[in-house]
């Protein structure tokens, strides 16, 4: 967990919150004419911690903290490379199988029991054998797999199953990717990441075989229920989970629903 | 009794003005004058802002390096990449002038924040797709420390084109040279346009090109913000002030063939305040033309075009403002959640805008039927004689339709052939050019900026050749012309 440590030290204090203040709406930015840019000084130190407070104040431990940011920012494209050695030898669904086990998730093959990322020796053993089937299902949960990760399963011949539950960078930009396994997706599940928006949602009807797909628990979904309703128009033959019609609307006051009840 | 006579006393003494309103001396008002003082020195200690006879901390600096005149999405994208790419830190001084703080009639806000990559010229397919690139990773390149990360709240839905059967042609040797270049576009024949959208009625449409990635719609203020705040923590100076004189010298040349040329080269900027008959005079060593709609007449300023027809001096920047109308209207029984943006054969064009049945779209006019472009009043006539019979035609449920609202915004037009202008001018030898986009500058933004960075700092485009785009082509007649115009 010393990566959790080193990005609450290191990440500016609202991006740990998510999506939840953006710079949408803002106005008054800039500073007038004055030349230096101060950081706002509203933040209370107690907030920053230490590091925080002391890089806005030295220029080197500022600098200390943007390598350690960039750092940080390497190892996750490092996590998310191309396996492209692995496709070229041993075809793309072993080097995407290799991706998900080696960022934490399970795989399961055509006919064959799922393999999770404890089975990584002997995977890497049997990869020969291997080398024939076909990846059907793929769970990628609480990896932290994002745009670029992808490349590694979108262009699976025969994926059916793709669960991405809890996967703190899967965005908008990459439910967009998702068009080029149109032809086999039948169950997606994308509940409880945190920046998928309805945005990114309206690009699944590219998806033309999915037949389930769960959207529970997507914070950053500004409405729940109309949503659903809407991915549903737009999916008919799909079974969609997720949120509730009435999320979002206000339950009735008592006048209200005695007047229901009398008219 | 005592008790009584103390409070007599006291009463008329200290007590009735309190402690604090005792004295009337050099210690009345402590705390203000603390204040105060604090204040004088902080301004006149080094690195304050203390100017010892007048107070110009509303002017300009008398001094700039490179002046960016216009602060819209695309002068702001020329100071970011001056800054990010320049050899040193703050190697270079830039400032960027804009004359309307709120912004009530630039064209990036006005917009409707559409990126698309289905041109069909390569370099205008390059552009959109490094600007893409750039709006995926946004917050790598435009993340300030201890500031919230930006949303641009892309829409990756993506355009669709659709073609009658004269331009069919046309459009299967585009979407050729687009994926070339890298676009995910393909090509819907109108049976499986159908299949996909049951909602279009596909009379008339031979065929379609669909942009399946990296192409949506964004939001426009997002970015502009963006840039501005980097680009500020980065050190570019700002001022809100409109420029009325480019002071230049001018050095007569002889060219190869015996002619004498007047190669001009500008030396002062006039800035004047907002408001007020003050000016600053700035010198500078390069001025950059990013003013959008009104770059025709900021040129005339520098003389550009002021010389015998036919000529190089002569040769006016042909970008004009040209008004451009886009309606909201709401309809419930619309396209779902899935309907890209699509641009009819007619020219038409809309989108979907939120989640509750709310569209917004237009239509460019043809050149005799440009509206007046004094000032942005919206004709909802042309909404019912241009725009919504062609988009009941294309979409039966738009027959019912209730339009909201609208507004109108200026397209910065370049008259001769609807492209960019990047580059420097061949006479004025320092003033370049980032204007003219006619439409689809917010799209092209991040991209121009890094090219106009990189042709003043190093002479030359590096990543994406913009040399057809250059000034050149006015004088010789070379046009380049795009298929694909919204």
């Amino acid at each position: 967990m010393n990566d959790l440590k080193l990005l609450r030290a290191c990440c500016p204090a609202s991006w740990r919150r998510g999506p939840s203040r953006t710079l949408s709406s803002q106005s008054s930015l800039g500073q007038g004419p004055n030349p230096k840019y101060d950081l706002s000084q509203g933040d209370p130190d107690s907030k920053k911690g230490l590091l925080g407070s002391m890089t806005s104040r030295f220029y080197d431990v500022q600098q200390l903290r943007e390598w350690i940011f960039s750092f940080w920012s390497w190892n996750l494209y490092r996590k998310n490379k191309t396996f492209s050695y692995t496709a070229k030898h041993f075809g793309p669904n072993v080097a995407a199988a290799y991706f998900v086990l080696t960022q934490g998730g399970a795989v399961r093959f055509q006919g064959q029991e799922w393999i999770g990322a404890q089975d990584m020796r002997q995977f890497l053993r049997n990869s020969p054998q291997l080398k024939m089937l076909l990846l059907e299902e793929v769970d990628a949960s609480g990896c932290v797999i994002n745009y670029y990760g992808l490349e590694n399963l979108v262009f699976l011949p025969a994926l059916r199953s793709l669960r991405l539950c809890g996967c703190p960078y899967v965005d908008d930009w990459c439910l967009s990717r998702l068009h080029s396994l149109s032809s086999c997706l039948q169950e997606l599940s994308l509940a409880g990441c945190p920046r998928v928006t309805e945005r990114g949602l309206a690009c699944l009807h590219h998806l033309g075989n999915l037949q389930r797909l769960d959207i529970s628990d997507l914070p950053a979904v500004s409405n729940k229920g109309l949503t659903q309703i809407l991915v549903e128009e737009m999916l008919p033959d799909c079974e969609v989970v997720g949120a509730d019609y009435a999320d979002g609307l206000e339950p009735l006051s008592e006048e209200e629903e005695e007047e229901k009840a009398a008219g | 009794m005592f008790h009584r006579v103390l409070l007599l006393g006291l009463s008329r003494g200290l007590l009735s003005r309190g402690l604090r309103t005792r004295s009337r001396g050099p210690f009345d008002d402590k705390d203000g004058k603390w204040e105060e003082f604090k204040k004088k020195v902080q301004a006149a200690w080094p690195g304050g802002s203390w100017e010892p006879f007048s107070d110009t901390s509303h002017l300009p600096p008398e001094r700039a390096d490179v002046v960016i005149i216009g602060g819209g999405v695309i002068g702001w994208s020329v100071a970011y990449w001056l800054k990010r790419l320049e050899a040193r830190r703050n190697a270079i001084r830039v400032l960027v002038v804009e004359r309307d703080p709120t912004y009530s009639r630039a064209s990036t806000v006005l917009s409707i924040g559409g990126i698309r990559q289905q041109f069909s010229i390569p370099q205008n397919i390059q552009l959109s797709l490094f600007s893409i690139d750039f709006l995926r990773n946004i917050n790598e390149y435009l993340a300030v420390p201890d500031e919230p990360p930006l949303d641009v709240q892309f829409n990756p839905s993506g355009y669709l084109l659709l073609a009658s059967e004269e331009n069919a042609s046309v459009m299967e040797h585009n979407v050729k040279v687009q994926r070339q270049e890298g676009a995910k576009v393909c090509l819907l024949s109108p049976k499986q346009l159908k299949n996909k959208f049951p909602w279009i009625n596909t009379d008339g449409v031979a065929l379609a090109s669909y942009g399946i990635e990296n192409e949506g719609w964004f939001d426009p203020w997002c970015l502009l913000q963006g840039l501005r705040r980097k680009a500020l923590s980065m050190g570019v100076y700002f001022s809100h002030g409109e420029v009325t004189e480019l002071v230049s010298s001018v050095r007569p040349m002889v060219t190869s063939s015996g002619e004498q040329v007047n190669i001009k080269r500008i030396y002062e900027v006039h800035v004047k305040v907002n408001n007020s008959l003050e000016y600053q005079p700035v010198e500078c060593a390069i001025v950059i033309n990013a003013a959008g709609a009104w770059s025709g007449q900021l040129s005339e300023l520098a003389g550009i075009g002021i010389g015998p027809p036919g000529s190089l001096q002569g040769t006016r920047l042909p970008v004009e403002p040209r008004k451009r109308f886009v309606y909201v209207w709401h309809c419930p029984q619309g396209p779902g959640l899935e309907a890209p943006l699509i641009t009819d054969t007619s020219g038409t064009y809309f989108r979907r805008e939120g989640l509750g049945g709310h569209y917004l779209g237009g239509c460019s006019p043809t050149e005799e039927e440009e509206p007046d472009n004094g000032d942005l009043e919206v004709d909802h006539n042309f909404f019912q004689e241009r725009v919504w019979p062609h988009l009941a035609q294309r979409v039966p449920a738009f027959n019912t339709l209730k339009v909201r609202s609208a507004w109108a915004g200026y397209y910065d037009y370049n008259t001769f052939d609807q492209n960019g202008i990047v580059g420097p001018h061949p006479l004025v030898s320092n003033m370049y050019f980032a204007t003219g986009f006619s439409g689809h500058g917010l799209q092209h933004a991040p991209a121009v900026g890094r090219a106009v960075a990189e042709i003043l700092l190093n002479g030359h485009f590096n990543t994406i050749d913009l040399n057809p785009f250059s000034f050149n082509r006015f004088y010789l007649g070379e046009k380049v012309l795009e298929h694909n115009i919204i």
